[in-house]
């Protein structure tokens, strides 16, 4: 169901669990479906012994691909106009994240209505992992 | 990195929306989608990132017959020169995704064929508190559909660390 800007108010917010537990595994069938092959994401040996890291870790945009499955099921599917994010703490296996949409703005331009949304992945220590913007276009 | 022919297609939106943990069925059914607003399937919101896979030149895929960066019997298939002094300082870091910004002009859908062109964006510098100095820059790909019109554009940013990102 679209939004519609009758009923919504400047601080709603909605907020889903987007992956618990994350396998190694779906960062393998992220870097199948994206052709991302970095064995930064799939490669556990290099990824400690080369690379220097405690373990294999999510593409960012895998991180955005989950986040952004939180925002069409609060906006609908094909309704959005923008959707933007910083990464700001990397994603590990094992971690939980859930993101969060926070109405900034509802606004009328060319007679189209929009909602602006604030935007912010968090995990398991709550720690934020992403923290963006998004824009939709909603009903009267 | 330029991409000539990125044809849109079922299968690999539904893959696609596995591999992001989305069962949403405007992904993968054909006969719930018809009766949404959209009218049939599209795809995901991140889903041009999947256009490295018709890179032909793409360096993080791997190539049959050539050196792989990814372990093989050793930890990695193509061993780094030795280092030099400044080198081994600066330890190790590398290339990260620092952000990602997409406008949408309209929803992707099967049978659409995408070309994209990739521009050049800004160069910057910052002091990072977990991994040293970081080197950022931007990358502006526009993907055009079959008609040459404008369907989504990517922003996109990456950062050199000058070396691992410290962990909490």
């Amino acid at each position: 169901m679209p939004l519609s800007a009758k009923k919504l108010k400047v601080g709603d917010t909605h907020s889903e669990k987007v992956v618990e537990d994350l396998h190694r595994t779906q960062l393998v069938m992220y870097s199948g479906t994206s052709g991302d092959y970095n064995p930064l994401h799939s490669d556990e040996i290099f990824s400690t012994k080369v690379a220097g890291y405690p373990s294999v870790f999510a593409h960012g945009m895998l991180s955005m691909g989950l986040t952004g499955k939180m925002l069409t099921n609060y906006v609908g599917d094909g309704r959005l106009t923008r959707y933007g994010v910083r990464f700001s703490t990397q994603v590990w296996p094992g971690d939980d994240l859930t993101a969060t949409a926070t109405v900034e703005a509802i606004r009328e331009e060319g007679g189209k209505h929009y909602v602006d949304l604030v935007i912010s992945t968090r995990n398991q220590k709550d720690q934020e992992v992403i923290n963006g913007y998004a824009t939709a276009r909603i009903d009267p | 990195m330029a991409v000539k022919k990125f044809p849109v297609e079922y299968t690999h939106i539904m893959m696609f929306a596995r591999s992001v943990g989305d069962e949403n069925p405007i992904y993968h059914d054909e006969e719930y989608a018809k009766n949404t607003e959209v009218g049939g399937i599209i795809a995901p919101p991140t889903f041009t990132q999947a256009s490295a896979q018709f890179d032909p030149d793409f360096f993080l895929r791997p190539k049959a017959g050539k050196p792989w960066l990814g372990s093989v019997k050793n930890p990695t298939g193509t061993p780094p020169k030795p280092k030099t002094e400044g080198e081994k300082k600066e330890g190790g870091g590398g290339g990260l995704h620092a952000e990602q910004h997409f406008e949408y002009h309209r929803p992707l859908r099967p049978g659409d064929v995408l070309s994209v062109t990739v521009k050049p964006g800004k160069k910057w510098e910052k002091e990072g508190k977990r991994s040293g100095k970081l080197k950022f820059s931007e990358t502006i790909s526009e993907y055009r559909d079959q008609k040459g019109e404008l369907v989504v554009t990517a922003r996109g940013v990456g950062v050199v660390t000058e070396r691992v990102v410290e962990q909490k």
